[in-house]
This record gives structure tokens, C-alpha cells and sequence, in this order.
């Protein structure tokens, strides 16, 4: 995102992720890096059960890069995208999951229940974009959510990673989340941060009141500060095996040099280097 | 596409569709894909599968093979059973065919595995 403008504003999505785009979903590895980091995370927020295997819904699925992770956790997953290039890559590197041409924004096609959890890498911020003239975000927000909301189990997660453009976005997208029925909300990872800042929507569809996760690099004492500390000691260290030009060691060290050169140096005595008293 | 896939898709999002359930197979091509077999995930998910639906599906496309039409009590769960219903659930792949809403007769193409469940303006 930092190179240049949101895609959301070249294109729409279905038109944006041409054959050409896809590509790099398999051929880049640092877009594949960080769609790998960000589903690790997701599934953290989901917290899926260790040794059982779910039924998973993947909203923007794309090349199935996501669907990778939960496959390699013993989940199995049906995946959802609205560009056909996309999920021809997926198809051709054979994902175990299926693959759905959708619209997210004209509803999920799934009877209720369904699902175990959700999870979504970088896709839901499109919704906030009007491509077409009979688009309305919000309407289009609201149905997403509102037929997500039926095809989740009780009780059921969702974690979605997504880039808002604005704090208007966050508030519209929260906004239509609740009215759908959601609980839960918004967990930012190192929000101090402005690039490893990730945020995640993380909702619950009914069932018992559930605690929302910690974003991580939130608190004092956490590993991003750690680090920080470190770093201006390390520097600190470095200036310091400098020695300080004229002092007594530099003299000394200067003197050993010019030995070793086989020049002339008067011998070292217990004068070396000491500082004059100030009436001399 | 697997018929565990199909258990799930309804057609409710078209306008004025309230159920959309099942959708009816028109199929030209089948595939049968090795898959792992899970048999914890397969307990997990009889409940929530509409089992009268998966056995019409089977049938319909001429997969049913040993599959009791009936699901039979839990306690009859045995590997045979399991065997049977990984392989209609989990390892029958649509390749090419359509999906219809049984409401509007709306055709969901599927090509090279994929159903398209796009709508077009009016349908929304």
C-alpha cells in the first residue's frame, strides 16, 4: 500500500485482479510472505480449537494462499472470491478447498450454519467503494454481514484482516457489522507502528459474552519496546569503543602505534597523558 | 466443486428467493479426487448436513454407490458407513455443469470446478 495509490481506486476488485495480478500471488514471494503472517494471525484471533478439525469459510480467497494455513492445521475450507483470475490460480495449484465465484457484497450463498468460523485477508475494505452506479456501501456492508451473521454457527468467530482508508471506513464497516447482529470489535496490532500496523475485525455471532483479543505491541512492556531499548544501548556501546581524541589512552594507544612503525617515541612514565595543574 | 459444498449452497440471495434449497445438479463432467480421510471431521459434520439432500445429490449424478438412503443411528457409525460417505462427500468433484435454483430456474454455471454464483443488477 505504501507504493503509490489503494488498489481500491484503480479498479474495481473483479477488473483490478486480472490474470496479471494473480500472478503475483504465487510468483511474489513477499506478497506470499505477508498474506502467510496475516493468516497465522487470523486464525490466532479465530483461537480454532488444536486437534479439531473445522469447517471454514475464506472471504477473499484468492490464490488460496490463506486456505494453505488452515489446511496445514487439519481444517478444511470453502473459499470465496469475485475475481475469476484468482481463483483460476488457486484451481491450478490445487488448494483442498473449494472455490466460490462470489459477491460478497450481493450475500453469502449458504444455508445457515454452516460454518465453524471465518476468516478474511485484505478483501472486506472493498466493500467500501462504490464501483458501480447501483452500488451503496452500506446496503452492500450490511447484506455481507447479515448473511455472514446466518451461515455462522452459534457462537462461531470471525477474524478479517482489512486496510480502511479512513476512520469513516472503520466506522461504517463496525457500524453495519453490529447491526447485523455481531458483537466483538476491533483488535489493531502495533498501533504505534505505520507499517507493521495490521487492523482485524473480530466478531462473534451469538453465544456466550466473549472477551476481545489483545492487539499485539500494546502493551508497555511488549517485544516491539524491547527491541527499542536494546537498539540505543547497542549504539551507546559502539560510541563508546571510540576512544576520546587527547585523553590518556588515546595518547597511549597512539604512542604504541608509532612503536610498532619503528619511529622515535619518548618512553611511557607515569607522566603519560596527565593533565597539566592549571598555574603551570 | 464436492457435494459437501453443495449441502451448503442455496440460492437464497437472489431476490425474492426464500429458501433456494436444494439447488438441482445439471452435470456434464465429474471428476474423483483422492482426499484424506478424516473421520473426526466427518462426525463433526453429520449434523449439520442435510443428509436426504446428499443421497438425492449422489443419486442424481449416479455416485451413491453403497450409501444407505437412510442416516442410520450413531451407534451404526461403523467404517464402511464412514468409507462411504467420505467418499460422496469429500472425493466426487463437479467439474462442468450447472447449478438451478429451484424457486426461479436460475442456472449458477460451473466451469472447471467453480460454480458462479454472480448476480446480475436486477437479481440483487
Amino acid at each position: 500500500m505504501s507504493s503509490g495509490r489503494r488498489p481500491e481506486h484503480q479498479a474495481p476488485p473483479e477488473v483490478f485482479y486480472n490474470d496479471d495480478e494473480a500472478r503475483k500471488y504465487t510468483k511474489n514471494t513477499r506478497i506470499m510472505e505477508i498474506q502467510e503472517q496475516l493468516s497465522y494471525r487470523a486464525m490466532e484471533l479465530l483461537r480454532l480449537p488444536e486437534d479439531d478439525p473445522c469447517y471454514i469459510l475464506d472471504v477473499g480467497c484468492g490464490s488460496g494462499l490463506s486456505g494453505e494455513c488452515l489446511s496445514e492445521n487439519g481444517h478444511f475450507w470453502v473459499g470465496v472470491d469475485i475475481s475469476k483470475s484468482m481463483l483460476d490460480v488457486a484451481g491450478e495449484r490445487e488448494v483442498e478447498g473449494d472455490l466460490i465465484l462470489n459477491d460478497i457484497g450481493q450475500g453469502l450463498p449458504f444455508k445457515p450454519a454452516s460454518f465453524d468460523g471465518v476468516i478474511s485477508i485484505s478483501a472486506i475494505q472493498w466493500l467500501c467503494n462504490a464501483d458501480k452506479s447501483h452500488h451503496n456501501p452500506a446496503r452492500r456492508l450490511l447484506k455481507f454481514f447479515s448473511t455472514l451473521y446466518a451461515c455462522l454457527r452459534r457462537g462461531g468467530r470471525v477474524a478479517m484482516q482489512f486496510y480502511p482508508e479512513n476512520s469513516e471506513q472503520i466506522q461504517l464497516v463496525t457500524t453495519q457489522a453490529m447491526k447485523a447482529g455481531f458483537t466483538g470489535g476491533l483488535v489493531v496490532d502495533y498501533p504505534n507502528s505505520s507499517k507493521a500496523k495490521k487492523m482485524f475485525l473480530c466478531l462473534f455471532a451469538g453465544g456466550a459474552q466473549q472477551e476481545l483479543p489483545k492487539g499485539l505491541g500494546t502493551e508497555e512492556s511488549s517485544e516491539a519496546s524491547a527491541a527499542f531499548v536494546a537498539g540505543r544501548e547497542r549504539t551507546k556501546k559502539l560510541r563508546n569503543q571510540k576512544v576520546l581524541k587527547k585523553s590518556k589512552d588515546w595518547i597511549i594507544a597512539k604512542k604504541e602505534r608509532r612503536r610498532r612503525q619503528g619511529k622515535e617515541v619518548r618512553p611511557d612514565s607515569k607522566y603519560t597523558g596527565r593533565k597539566r595543574k592549571p598555574r603551570f | 466443486m464436492k457435494l459437501l459444498t453443495h449441502n451448503m449452497l442455496t440460492s437464497n440471495i437472489i431476490k425474492g428467493v426464500t429458501k433456494g434449497y436444494p439447488l438441482k445438479i445439471e452435470c456434464q463432467q465429474i471428476e474423483i479426487v483422492e482426499t484424506e480421510f478424516n473421520k473426526e471431521f466427518l462426525e463433526k459434520m453429520i449434523p449439520k448436513i442435510d443428509y436426504g439432500v446428499l443421497c438425492r445429490a449422489a443419486d442424481q449424478i449416479g455416485h451413491l454407490g453403497d450409501l444407505p438412503k437412510v442416516l442410520p443411528e450413531t451407534s451404526d457409525y461403523n467404517e464402511e458407513f464412514m468409507k462411504e460417505l467420505h467418499r460422496v462427500l469429500l472425493k466426487v468433484e463437479i467439474k462442468e455443469g450447472n447449478l438451478v435454483c429451484p424457486e426461479t430456474g436460475r442456472k449458477f454455471p460451473v466451469s472447471n470446478g467453480i460454480p458462479n454464483m454472480l448476480l446480475n443488477e436486477e437479481e440483487v
